[in-house]
């Protein structure tokens, strides 16, 4: 006999019970799939983020990103220009390619010495245009509007500082910072620079305008140890979502950061940002790249890392997320699993005498085995079929709420969205792997149909 | 000629700690193409030794063959499968599987025994018209009355042409007009399809209609007569 049609009759022949398993499986399944949902779209976010800012892969000297952060200047690639020239031209990498652009990190400490006060900082040279073609990035279509950086369209000696440096600095009130309060503590009386800093700051004094309230002096190490001094006028505090950089975070543009760490000598980049138009091209622009270094470079100390290595906290997030999605799921298992075995133990002792009577017409064990898997098996599919479907109208009506939440380092909130549609291999392993336990959870019940005795199954009432 | 040969076959069932003898040493033979009736008092054996003939409980002692063939040798499998093809059940309480229509539970039967689908309509419609219920093909068991359902019963039990047909007081749940009517058509049947046809009753009106008496008392046959004259 076709056993999936009779199998659907019986089901539909308690429908109480089989709409209660099957909401109790479509309950699941959703619950499974919107926090799926909910954890890929963090992933994606996180990834856009990091993608955004730092690029998909950087090409760094070997021991910067272990030895480097204290002195970046000492870890400076000089060949940075024709790396950059050759993956841009390269026609491997140039399909895959959307920004190139050199990064220059520094150390040092900013002063607002008008008001007698400084602090360390780290400090970041950008090439603003390509930046801000990288923030453009949105693989993933979220709903995001692109703004540019602060530093677009200003002088070369402009920057950007985290509003926790424009505290310490004393600038909130220049560059109108907001929910900025001013220390207790008595300061020194507004000094004048220094005059050694005066001094190493004597030739830049000389060119430039006079000092405005949004002047700092960035004091940073060369590559040979010695100190250099460029003055910079502050365009805009920005807040940064984790505080520890919102107080360290000095942004300048390439060439003045060049300036700075370099000043006569060859100028050097700490690193070459490559940003792709895909994640999923990773692995094979990395082999193109290493490739590429190997065979223009050698002997040169250079490595490629991707985002996820220069980001550790993207792969603790994630996976942080993948074990809560794992407990989940396996909770919600362990329930379909009970749930459906209940159901159609129910079901077996409602059903013993129909039992020994297709026993006595001539169906073997084996075909009552299989009766009642089936009935498993389709209670299951049907309940996760309609899981998936209450999750996805789930998640559109959730989509469309114009909810917000302000993931943790984020300094605005961002639209909460959960993202069911599309991810394919979340559905159909959510869809098959309830089935399959739906299933595996009849297998019992149903063996012990098959094993019942004829002469007592007919007896029964 | 035999259709199924019993040979000293005892069973006995276990109530807690003692042994219950429902059957002791039966041995006779019931003959092909006959209506033969199991006659006792209740809870003399009649339904334990139809559950034994038909294959769905072994004896603990003895032999029962069927056509020759001991079921003794069969696996549980091959007894299945045996049953599918060579015997027939019509049960007391009809035992019609509910989501199944008259017509799909005449055909279940068929499609154990992988006839093919033409062949299994015209099986199917045969019987039903046969039984008189031609024009309620589609109904569900719960939409037919006691004695349509077990027509549908007998034509299902048929369905596969087996050579031994089992019933166990068929009409027991019936009231005695109805009861009367599905005697008369299982006689009819079982003389059109030159079917083996074993039932148990106590019922005066099923005797009557019996070719072979087995009388049973206290699980020991008491008398058989051969209604015909022809002696076995
Ligand atoms: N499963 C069982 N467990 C214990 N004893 C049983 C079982 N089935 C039957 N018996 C006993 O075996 C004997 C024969 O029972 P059986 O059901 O064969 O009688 P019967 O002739 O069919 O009676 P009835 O006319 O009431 O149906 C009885 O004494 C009964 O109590
Ligand atoms: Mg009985």
């Amino acid at each position: 006999m076709n056993l999936l049609p009779l199998a659907a009759r019986n089901l539909l022949r308690n429908r109480r019970r089989s709409a209660t398993t099957l909401f109790a499986m479509m309950v699941g399944a959703m619950a499974i799939l919107l926090f799926g949902g909910y954890a890929r779209n963090i992933n994606l976010g996180l990834q856009t983020g990091f993608v955004q800012h730092a690029g998909h892969l950087q090409i760094q000297h070997r021991d910067y990103f272990l030895f480097g952060n204290g002195n970046p200047a000492a870890y400076g690639i000089a060949d940075y220009r024709r790396i950059v020239d050759l993956v841009e031209h390269d026609p491997v990498l140039k399909p895959m390619l959307k920004v190139a652009t050199p990064t220059l990190s520094l150390g040092g400490i900013a002063g607002n010495y008008a008001a007698g006060v400084s602090r360390t900082v780290i400090g970041g040279g950008v090439v603003v245009a390509d930046q801000n073609r990288m923030r453009q990035w949105n693989d993933y279509g979220f709903p995001i509007v692109f703004k540019p950086m602060r530093l677009t369209g200003t002088a070369p000696d402009a920057a950007v500082i985290g509003t926790g440096v424009a505290r310490v600095l004393q600038l909130c009130g220049p560059l109108a910072v907001r929910h900025c309060p001013t220390p207790h503590v008595e300061q020194a009386s507004g000094a004048d620079l220094p005059g050694d800093i005066a001094a190493l700051a004597g030739e830049a004094q000389a060119q430039r305008a006079p000092r405005q309230a949004t002047t700092i002096e960035l004091l940073a190490a060369n590559a040979h140890g010695a100190p250099n001094v460029a003055r910079l006028n502050v365009v805009a505090a920005v807040p940064q979502g984790v505080k520890e950089l919102d107080d360290m975070i000095v942004q300048l543009h390439f060439a003045a950061a060049q300036k700075l760490v370099y000043g006569g000598d060859t100028p050097k980049a700490t690193a070459v940002v490559l940003q792709l138009a895909h994640t999923s091209q990773i692995p094979a622009a990395r082999a193109r790249l290493e490739q590429l270094l190997a065979q223009h470079f050698p002997g040169q100390p250079l490595t490629v890392l991707d985002y996820a290595t220069l980001n550790p906290s993207y792969g603790q997030i994630v996976g942080m997320f993948g074990a809560i999605f794992g407990f989940i799921a396996l909770l919600i298992g362990v329930i379909v699993l009970f749930t459906v075995s209940n159901t159609m133990s129910m079901a077996v002792v409602e059903r013993t005498v129909e039992i020994g009577t297709l026993r006595a017409i001539g169906l073997r064990r084996a075909g009552i085995r299989r009766l009642f898997v089936i009935e498993g098996l389709l209670l299951g599919l049907a309940g996760s079929i309609a899981g998936v479907l209450a999750a996805l109208a789930a998640a559109w009506a959730i989509n469309h709420a114009g909810l917000s939440w302000m993931p943790p380092g984020n300094v605005e909130p961002v639209p909460l969205t959960v993202r069911v549609w599309g991810e394919y291999t979340m559905i159909l392993s959510t869809l098959l792997g309830l089935t399959l336990v739906a299933g595996i959870s009849a297998w019992w019940p149903a063996r012990r149909a098959a094993r019942l005795e004829i002469v007592d199954a007919l007896r029964h009432v | 000629m035999q259709a199924v040969v019993l040979d000293g076959v005892g069973k006995q069932y276990r109530l807690g700690q003692v042994d219950v003898p429902a059957l002791t040493d039966i041995g006779f033979e019931i003959r092909a193409q006959r209506f033969t009736v199991l006659s006792g008092p209740s809870g003399s054996g009649k339904t334990t030794l139809l559950n034994l003939i038909g294959g769905i409980d072994r004896p603990d002692s003895g032999r029962v063959l069927i056509d020759g063939q001991d079921l003794d040798a069969l696996d549980d499998d091959a007894l299945s499968d045996f049953r599918a093809r060579r015997i027939g059940f019509i049960f007391q309480n009809f035992n019609l599987l509910p989501v199944l229509t008259a017509f799909e539970n005449v055909e279940y039967p068929l499609l154990l025994a992988r006839v093919p689908a033409a062949a299994r309509r015209e099986r199917v419609r045969e019987l039903l018209d046969a039984v008189g219920l031609a024009d309620k093909a589609g109904n569900l068991p719960n939409q037919l009355s006691g004695g349509q359902r077990q027509r549908v019963a007998i034509a299902r039990a048929l369905a596969a042409r087996p050579t031994l047909v089992l019933a166990d007081e068929p009409t027991a749940n019936l009231d005695s007009h109805t009861g009367e009517a599905i005697i008369a058509l299982m006689r009819r049947i079982q003389r059109e399809q030159q079917a083996t046809f074993v039932f148990s009753s106590h019922d005066p009106a099923v005797l009557a209609e019996a070719d072979d008496a087995v009388h049973i008392r206290d699980g020991a046959i008491t008398a058989i007569e051969r209604r015909d004259g022809v002696m076995a």
